[in-house]
């Protein structure tokens, strides 16, 4: 056991920290928490970073990862945290390239690789529906055969900035007479294909981050099932435990802390900056206190996968604490902006907005809080983690 | 001891839950909140015909001879329904400083409040002054037998749609002094009184409040010179009593609709509602509710006792309103799922003005400092 990092690992933070601020794209600096970004906006640090080789730093080597230590991977991720950096979307990196380097088959990853690697192509996931959510497993959009073809019926939903996509991979049923899980197939569907239509849905904060998105007749090659035909519900629980890696947040939330930290110092109580009020320090403390225990429960975890273990049910944990911490450190920032929480900063056309009143620092403060509160439902809810952990953990 | 409403108080609550279901539903209350004006003069006239601006003023006074207690009932109502129009601004705030100010400050003034033609909006904060009502950076100077005011107010709800301020400032003193203080009341459209008009996180519109050299006359004064915090702090309590049932009225509104939607929404092929951790979760909700529901009524019941054991209460029931409020907000978007976070359902509006209701007058930590002081005997109190 060591702490420390080794003088290569420094100089690896000096080389990147000098890489991002050369190249991190000046108009974006301080967006990285925003949910109403332009595609463009999304992409651009990712396209950047493509460039560099530097965009898919967890893939093997030979599909374009930079075979990184999980130190490395660590200090990256920390590096970028530093400037609030907008981080390429994990629906084509972390989720579908996985899935289709560790299954699919040689046209797939060629032809689908680079445009993930690059930035070019943006994913969607269409996995959740009305009727399944925490039970995917029922999930009812079918996919039938026809020649060399499927052709796709059902409605998915929640499907995040699909409004953006350009491909998505989506869970159907292609087996209705087998036990639920079993008849599932893993598609990946262009998204221009006639037959798909994505309506929007606004959120609480007002921003549109998640779509619904209805497929009628759509026909789709049949290369582009990926593995095996009725095996998608193992690819999908492969993704999802990937869907968890990195869910922890460690960094950009050591990031939120020292931004509440700005804030609790510019903020005052009676003439006395809120940060050394007690009641407020102690919040913040015990908070930082929180974040500690995650990251050294996820560095454990990490060090246990470099040990060839893969992710197992004690990613729930990372899950469950990381968002925790990230909804806690969202509620004292609104907290510490006090009554500039209030103005209503995305607005709307007739009503105009509250961008712009009071402290730089509060706009944004109760809408990130609101939209946060999704953390703990997506990617399997806490309740869902816990179930994880109270089955194969505790053996319940 | 009687925790039973009047008959009185009863049937304005019949009418005014009537009113508020036929006119106010979810979907009107989204359009009007999305349109340019963001609330509606006639509703707010309805609301002042039915009586509910008359209810909590002395006959004396040209009231129905209710008091606090009837402003709770309206405002849980408000609550329930989600409510944008400003009663506690206007009727609690405003004509709460009124009915204690002079004889011809209540003729000019306080008739309006009630027939509702009048609107006020109590402008307090400041940028800087947190939830202190004494830290003032807005000042009144002496000039010939009126003053000169200068300042700005910080989200001053309800301002857009007001016709009237009532405005805090200091007219003498260092920033924060408890003496000093002075309360005016303004006409909106008096010279040098800017505005920056905006919409709020849960729907209701406020305004950030300029005054550049605004001449008031002596008479703009309300109560005494100088030693207005006494008064500030006596409608400010009235005013978090108004919210904590405010709030009541949402948080019972949140805890049904999930254990309703607990009931129908099956995952696993079975109704979400049969889990116990969510059982037990909304069991928990239901718990805060009512507890929160205690506690305003002893706040409400306690205005009028000696001033220690109002600002005690008042602090205690805001303490437990806000503690009480973050958790049935947050559980209710967390058992709705994703259909929780979406603008479409109303449980996502009830959590949203949960939270703001925490800012509002004081936040959970302010009242657990307020409450402690006093229990300590620690709070400097402004000569009375
Ligand atoms: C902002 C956002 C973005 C999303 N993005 C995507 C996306 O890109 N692609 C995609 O496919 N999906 C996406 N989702 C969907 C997300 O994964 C689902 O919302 C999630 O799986 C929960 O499903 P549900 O919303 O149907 O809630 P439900 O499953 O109906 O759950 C409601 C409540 O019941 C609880 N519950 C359910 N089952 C149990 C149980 N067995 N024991 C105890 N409690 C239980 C849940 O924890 C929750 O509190 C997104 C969701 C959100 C909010
Ligand atoms: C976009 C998305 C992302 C997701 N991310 C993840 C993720 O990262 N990890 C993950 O594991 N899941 C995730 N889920 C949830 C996932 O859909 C499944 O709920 C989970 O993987 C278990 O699936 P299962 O149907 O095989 O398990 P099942 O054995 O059918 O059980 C599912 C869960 O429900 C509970 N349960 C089932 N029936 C009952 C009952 N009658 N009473 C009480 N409890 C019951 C179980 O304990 C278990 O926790 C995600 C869902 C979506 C839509």
């Amino acid at each position: 056991m060591n702490l420390e990092f080794t003088p290569e690992e420094i100089a690896f933070r000096e080389e990147v920290r000098a890489f991002i601020e050369e190249n991190y794209p000046k108009e974006l600096a301080g967006s990285g928490t925003r949910e109403d970004l332009s595609r463009e906006q999304f992409l651009a640090w990712h396209k950047v970073l493509g460039k560099k080789g530097w965009s898919v730093p967890a893939w093997p080597v030979k599909y374009g990862g930079t075979g990184w230590t999980s130190t490395q991977k660590y200090i990256w991720g920390e590096e970028n945290a530093r400037v609030d950096a907008i981080m390429p979307l994990p629906f084509g990196v972390s989720m579908v390239a996985p899935v289709i380097y560790t299954f699919g088959n040689e046209e797939q990853k060629a032809k689908h690789l680079p445009g993930i690697r690059s930035g070019e192509v943006w994913w969607c996931q269409g996995y959740s529906e009305p009727g399944a959510g925490s039970d995917l497993a029922s999930v009812k959009t079918t996919a039938v055969r026809d020649g060399d073809h499927y052709v796709i019926n059902g409605q998915k939903t929640w499907t995040t900035l699909a409004q953006h996509a350009d491909w998505g991979f989506f869970l159907c049923r292609t087996d209705p007479t087998a036990k639920a899980q079993e008849g599932i197939s893993f598609i990946l569907v262009d998204m221009k294909t006639p037959g798909i239509e994505v309506r929007p849905i606004k959120l609480i904060d007002g921003t549109h981050e998640v779509n619904e998105t209805w497929l009628t007749d759509v026909r789709v090659p049949v290369e582009n099932l990926v593995g095996e035909e009725n095996k998608g519900w193992t690819y999908a629980k492969f993704l999802l435990a990937h869907e968890r890696s990195g869910i922890a947040g460690v960094a950009r939330s050591k990031r939120g802390i020292e931004r509440l930290r700005d804030i609790a110092a510019k903020e005052t109580v009676d003439g006395v900056p809120l940060i050394e009020t007690p009641d407020f320090a102690r919040k913040i403390s015990q908070l930082e206190i929180d974040l500690t225990t995650l990251e050294f429960t996820e560095l454990r975890t990490l060090a246990s996968e470099a040990a060839g273990k893969g992710p197992g049910p004690e990613s729930s944990i990372l899950k469950v604490k990381g968002t925790e911490v990230q909804q806690r450190l969202t509620e004292l920032t609104l907290e510490a902006v006090n009554h500039y929480g209030a103005p209503y900063a995305y607005g709307m056309e007739a009503t105009g907005n509250g961008a712009g009143i009071g402290p730089d620092y509060a706009d944004y403060a109760a809408e990130t809080y609101f939209n946060m509160r999704k953390t703990s439902i997506y990617g399997g809810s806490n309740e869902i983690q816990r179930n994880i952990i109270t089955k194969m953990i505790l053996g319940l | 001891m009687d925790f039973n409403f009047t008959e009185e108080q009863g049937m304005l609550r019949d009418s005014l839950a009537k009113m508020i279901r036929d006119q106010y539903d979810f979907d009107t209350r989204r359009k009007v909140v999305a349109s340019a004006e963001g609330w509606r003069k006639h509703m707010w006239m309805q609301f002042a015909e039915l009586g509910l601006m008359m209810a909590p003023f002395s006959e004396e006074d040209g009231g129905l001879g209710g008091g606090p207690i009837d402003a709770m009932v309206v405002m849980e109502e408000f609550g329930k329904g989600l409510v944008v129009e400003p009663y506690v601004p206007s009727v609690v705030c405003g004509g709460g400083f009124l009915k204690r100010g002079t004889d011809a400050q209540k003729e000019e003034y306080l008739s309006g409040v009630m027939s509702g033609e009048n609107i006020f909006a109590f402008a307090y904060a400041e940028p800087r002054g947190r939830y202190n009502l004494a830290d003032l950076e807005t000042t009144a100077k002496k000039d010939g037998s009126g003053f000169v005011i200068n300042g700005h107010k910080a989200v001053v709800i309800g301002a857009p749609w007001a016709t009237h301020l009532i405005v805090t400032a200091r007219t003498s003193g260092g920033r924060r002094d408890v003496n000093g203080v002075t309360v005016f009341v303004v006409e909106k459209s008096a010279p040098g009184i800017t505005t920056r008009d905006y919409p709020t996180v849960d729907g209701r519109r406020a305004s950030e409040v300029y005054f550049e050299n605004v001449s008031v006359g002596g008479e703009a004064v309300i109560g005494d010179v100088d030693n207005g915090l006494p008064l500030i702090e006596l409608v400010s309590d009235e005013a978090i009593a108004a919210l904590c049932a405010e709030a009541c009225g949402a948080m019972k509104v949140a805890q049904n609709m999930t254990v309703e939607y607990s009931r129908q929404r099956k995952q696993f092929g079975t109704p979400i509602g049969k889990f116990q951790v969510l059982q037990h979760r909304m069991v928990d909700m239901f718990m805060e509710a009512e507890q929160s529901v205690s506690m305003t009524y002893m706040a409400t019941l306690k205005l009028d006792e000696d001033t220690v054991t109002r600002k005690k209460a008042a602090s205690a029931a805001k303490v437990r309103i806000g503690q009480g409020g973050r958790f049935v907000g947050q559980q209710a978007i967390q058992i709705h799922g994703g259909m929780g976070m979406t603008d479409e359902l109303a449980v996502g509006h009830y959590f949203k003005r949960l939270t703001m209701i925490d800012s509002e007058f004081g936040n959970v930590d302010h009242h657990l400092k307020r409450y402690t002081d006093l229990s300590a005997g620690a709070v400097p109190v402004a000569a009375e």
